[in-house]
């Protein structure tokens, strides 16, 4: 459980804002899913809330590309759709063999895209990383960095440009299950204010920004408040200009090694 | 003179391999150190006398032992136990016998599972019945096993229904005088379901009530077309019985397709329904349906709990029914009148209850093209999981779970064998789903108390004498609350999830807690 919470944690910073417009849907009406292919309504309604409408990436992983690191033929694809990837926070559906293959089929007419040009200069973006943005006070890249925020090695491989861009430009607008932003205060008056790692019925874990995990009893606490929409990343709208946000998007958008 | 030695010898035999004969399990109450069917009594009470482990000395339980078992799927066995022996089953289909001196295993019973038998939720068990000196088991591939008690030696097998039309068992078979009463799983591959009585010494069916009426018969009017033979209406999770009255209690499931009403119009007879059946000759003696024409997969296999109480100045046998679809029944159980009806948990499908105990819906909840967005979710509010009633503390127990969800309508076909569905759902992402263990005043719904829950469980519950309600969560804590007003007193980390009913026991003086939780059964004691 830990391990899960941690991995969908690891990953919270990088989210797409677009999330927010897609999980309301059907709400908004934006798109019916009754239009289109059957494997086109299958992906609107089961996927594109994580995936992105076009398989840009979301809260899951860019499917517009060719190959797919879970999915290097069409069997494992299937596979993939029917059993979910657990370890990764993607469930598995209870789609019958026809709608599988038409979903997978959509899924590769995904894949069958130009990749985007990016306007920026990934090295610049490096420089910024490194330097003006402070992303490594939080963020750690090939094991060098904070812990407070998610690991952003390989983060080019599950997130799009687009949606790298919008988290440093509003990186309160999505955020994975289970994240919240938590302020505790114990009854010896000490405040802890930081990242949900972990939470039970009884307990909850908390790292603060400093990267410190406190362990905490919910019966010992005097304040308990859990916010599910509030993001401790600063918004980099005013702090970098739109040549520099480039440069940052195109190096985060090559992030593409894990190792 | 030797005739009548042979005889004595040949009664004394016949005494210690009838192990657990009906009449113990008819009066089950008289001897709370054993746990002799599912639901603890025929009543389903899931309640124990037993009081050695109380308030006052809760804090002080302990591990006394653990069994671990091998399979892959969510552990959900409420085990049984007699003289000496738990028996519990472990995913898919397997059955132990355990020693409760030591934790040690007597004998195991191990089932190979056809390839791709499928199964809409995990090859899980969640018990065996025991009758004279057999254990009873329902597998995944749809037979009903009759184990010898002291070997775990298969004593007959008997297929139930074909597993490649879907057709699967998960529940603990019920064991009455000459009957062992078993249901099916599958209503989401639109099986046709039913609920079965074999013959205990031999495996001969005796008598099969379809769920979902054939031409010809009462409430077959309530299907479109053939749309029938796909009704769905499973048996699933293991009914009550009154003696007295000889009537098996026995909630039924969620037509097929679950979410797709316009294929099959009507108000579908007998899906989501409580059916009471003569035990002798399985006729309906009457039914109730919660949810008529279903399309949230509001499946009301949940335990019927009978108790006997002054109804508005009048001694009745009722029925209490904690529903998936958020709303807690009350109904006369000799006749099936509707009584009473209140909410315990969010809902947004129905407008309310009508005074014959029909709800009004909300078109807004059924599945759509753009979304509909319902509470509960298809999980439900309640489940499988067991409510517990104690008379003591005059309260009804509930575990419920506080989640909604968005439900797409998709194309739907029945193809044998396949899912049948016809919507996919979409989890909401704004809002943290929780649980709750909420204390009901029986005879009038209203919430007593409530002690609210992280994540929504799949946890039983269990109250005893000793004034506690054992539970557990998601995220693998086992507890205890005062069973008056819901005050924590005891908790243990599992660090496994708890899928499964918890049972208490007295072996060589000493009363245990047991529950299974992850891939371990635990059983707890005082220091």
């Amino acid at each position: 459980m830990v391990i899960t919470r941690n991995i969908r944690l690891a990953i919270f910073f990088a989210m797409a804002p677009a999330i927010f417009g897609l999980a309301n849907l059907y709400v908004a009406g934006a798109q019916s899913p009754a239009d289109g292919s059957l494997g086109e309504r299958l992906y609107l309604t089961q996927c594109a809330m994580c995936h992105g409408q076009k398989g840009e990436g979301g809260r899951g992983p860019t499917l517009a590309r060719p190959k797919l690191l879970h999915a290097p033929d069409d069997d494992a694809l299937r596979n993939v759709i029917r059993s979910g990837i657990a370890s990764a926070g993607m469930p598995g559906t209870r789609l019958i063999d026809a709608e599988l293959r038409e979903l997978a089929a959509h899924v590769r007419k995904l894949g069958r895209v130009q990749p985007a040009v990016l306007a920026g200069d990934p090295k610049r973006g490096e420089e910024i990383y490194r330097t003006k943005g402070a992303c490594a006070m939080c963020h750690t890249l090939f094991g060098k960095g904070g812990v407070f925020g998610p690991d952003l090695t390989g983060v080019g491989a599950r997130r799009s440009s687009q949606h790298l861009r919008e988290s440093l430009l509003d990186p309160a607008a999505d955020f994975p299950r289970g994240f919240a932003w938590v302020r505790a205060v114990t009854r010896g008056d000490q405040v802890v204010t930081g990242v949900r790692v972990n939470e039970d019925t009884f307990s909850i874990q908390i790292r603060d920004v400093a990267g410190t995990l406190h362990s905490l009893w919910k019966a010992e606490l005097r304040e308990f408040h859990k916010d599910l929409a509030k993001s401790p990343m600063p918004s980099y709208r005013a702090k970098l200009g739109p040549g520099e946000l480039d440069d940052l998007v195109a190096y985060l958008a090559n992030l593409l090694e894990t190792k | 003179m030797k005739l009548s030695v042979l005889l004595l010898i040949l009664l004394a035999a016949s005494a210690a391999s009838a192990q657990v004969p009906y009449e113990r399990i008819r009066h089950a109450d008289r001897e709370p150190g054993n746990w002799l069917t599912y639901s603890g009594n025929y009543a389903s009470h899931h309640y124990s006398q037993l009081n050695q482990i109380n308030r006052t000395n809760v804090s002080r339980l302990k591990v006394a032992w653990m069994y671990q078992v091998r399979g892959r799927h969510h552990f959900e066995t409420t085990p049984l136990v007699f003289d000496g022996v738990m028996y519990i089953t472990d995913p898919p289909s397997d059955v132990t016998a355990l020693d409760l001196r030591t934790g040690r295993p007597i004998w195991s019973y191990r089932r190979n599972i056809p390839q791709g038998a499928p199964v809409c939720c995990g090859q899980v068990n969640r018990g065996v019945a025991a009758l004279d000196d057999q254990i009873f088991v329902n597998t995944i591939d749809a037979h009903l096993v009759a184990l010898d008690a002291r070997t775990g030696r298969v004593r007959w097998d008997v297929e139930v229904a074909d597993w490649k039309l879907a057709y699967s068992m998960t529940a603990a078979p019920l064991a009455i005088r000459d009957k062992i009463i078993v249901g099916v799983a599958g209503a989401e591959y639109g099986v046709r379901g039913f609920l079965d009585a074999y013959d205990p010494k031999t495996g001969r069916r005796l008598w099969r009530f379809w769920t979902v009426p054939g031409p010809e018969e009462a409430g077959n009017e309530t299907w479109s077309g053939d749309s029938w033979k796909q009704g769905g209406a499973t048996t699933w999770v293991t009914g009550s019985y009154d003696p007295e009255l000889n009537l098996l209690y026995w909630g039924t499931g969620n037509p097929g397709p679950d979410y797709d009403g316009s294929v099959r119009l009507g108000d579908n007879l007998y899906s989501d329904c409580v059916i009471a059946l003569d035990a002798d000759t399985g006729r309906l003696k009457w039914s109730f349906q919660f949810t008529p024409h279903d399309v949230n997969d509001m499946d009301s296999n949940q335990i019927p709990v009978l108790v006997d109480a002054d109804w508005k100045g009048t001694p009745r046998k009722l029925m209490l029914f904690a529903n998936r679809n958020a709303f807690y029944y009350i109904l006369d159980r000799v006749t099936g009148e509707f009584l009473h009806a209140s909410q315990f948990a969010r809902q947004n499908w129905a407008r309310g209850i009508d005074a014959r105990g029909r709800p009004e819906r909300n078109p807004d909840s059924a599945p759509s093209a753009l979304g509909a967005l319902v509470y509960p979710d298809d999980d439900g509010t309640a489940n499988w999981f067991s409510p517990s009633y104690s008379p003591r503390a005059n309260l009804f127990y509930q575990n419920v779970r506080e989640k909604g969800g968005v439900f797409f309508k998709v194309s739907v076909e029945f193809q044998p064998g396949r899912l049948y569905l016809g919507a996919v759902k979409r989890d909401i992402t704004t809002e943290e789903p929780y649980g709750a263990l909420r204390a009901l005043r029986p005879l009038t719904g209203a919430i007593a108390w409530e002690f609210r829950l992280q994540s929504p469980p799949w946890c039983g519950l269990l109250s005893t004498a000793g004034d506690l309600v054992f539970s557990g969560t998601m995220e693998g804590d086992f507890f205890a609350l005062d069973a008056a007003n819901g005050k924590l007193l005891w908790r243990f980390q599992t660090g496994g999830e708890v899928w499964s009913n918890p049972i208490t026991y007295q072996f060589e003086g000493r009363q245990y807690i047991s529950v299974a939780s992850g891939s371990s059964l635990i059983v707890f004691g005082l220091e």
